[in-house]
């Protein structure tokens, strides 16, 4: 799995599968830019299960309101960061 | 007449009725697991009862002391924004294995902290979050209109102010550090941690002015 750098844009999977999933749905298919890595933690996905939980790598990722909410932002300038697994975020390039 | 029965309460208020209705399904089953765990010798009703307490012990006040500290101490304050557990563990408050962020308010940038999947609060250093932080129109409105839920908690944001809205939806907690009111130059630590409320480490409050 490749590792996120601070700064590098990610987008939050569009997916939604079932089971206990901490991605909040509002911010599924959501570009953001990486704030900072926070280290592995345990997949909750695995863990509410009572399965064993893989080390997974945890991101705090920053959107834009604009990012999220389009025209309907309150504010343009104001931001929402959110944490997010490894496995959530697809990296893209630079170019548009 | 002193065994008269009344409506209301000396403070006019109607009495709460008793809870004379069935367990609820949640009830019985935390009942059932303390129970078995205790049987099993696993946990003491005594444990139960101190872990209860040392939350109950928990409050406002402890994370108001970081505040403070960070206010009055720059190099603890670079410590608090670069890992505020530790930074909280050096004071010697007990918050177990918390990972805890510490943001910054500046004249530039507001902070406002939810959790929009549950309820996520830094219980361990600040103890149990406020009933309407675990409401689902506090969770869903501080991130689809932030700005109008801070004005209805008295604070109108500038628009050059930059709101930053942080959503705990998985391991990490965090506190907001409020901005050092002006005028507090002469206060040393303790009379400053006075002024620092809950809501201003939430976000949707800012500390008490000087009287």
């Amino acid at each position: 799995m490749a590792m996120h750098q601070v700064h590098n844009r990610v987008r939050v999977r569009a997916i939604m599968p079932p089971g206990h999933v901490r991605v909040p749905a509002y911010l599924r298919g959501k570009t953001g830019v990486i704030e900072r890595a926070l280290g592995a933690f345990s997949n909750p996905e695995q863990l509410a299960y009572g399965l064993p939980a893989d080390k997974t790598p945890l991101y705090r990722v920053r959107f834009t309101m604009q990012d999220i909410w389009g025209e309907q932002a309150e504010s343009p300038i104001d931001t929402i960061d959110a944490e997010i697994f490894a496995h959530w975020l697809e990296e893209l390039s630079d170019a548009p | 007449m002193p065994h008269d029965h009344h409506d209301l309460s000396p403070s006019g208020h109607p009495y709460r009725t008793d809870n004379d209705g069935p367990l609820t399904y949640w009830q019985q089953m935390e009942i059932a697991l303390r129970e078995l765990l205790i049987e099993k010798g696993i946990l003491t009703a005594a444990e139960v009862s101190a872990q209860i307490d040392l939350m109950d012990s928990r409050s406002p006040a402890n994370g108001a002391a970081v505040v403070a500290r960070a206010w009055t101490d720059p190099d603890f304050k670079a410590r608090l924004l670069d890992n505020a557990g530790d930074a909280a563990r050096e004071m010697g408050f007990d918050i177990g294995v918390l990972h805890l962020i510490a943001v910054e308010n500046t004249d530039m940038v507001h902070n406002l902290i939810v959790c929009t999947l549950c309820s996520c609060y830094p219980r361990n250093l600040l103890g149990l979050p406020p009933d309407w932080y675990k409401t689902r129109a506090y969770r869903s409105r501080a991130v689809r209109e932030p700005r109008a839920v801070l004005a209805e908690f008295g604070i109108t944001l500038p628009e050059t102010v930059q709101l930053r809205v942080h959503d705990s939806t998985a391991d990490m907690r965090y506190i907001v550090l409020p901005a050092r009111p002006a005028g507090t130059e002469g206060l040393d630590e303790a009379a400053l941690a006075q002024l620092v409320t809950r809501d201003s480490m939430i976000g949707t409050g800012l500390p008490r002015a000087l009287e």
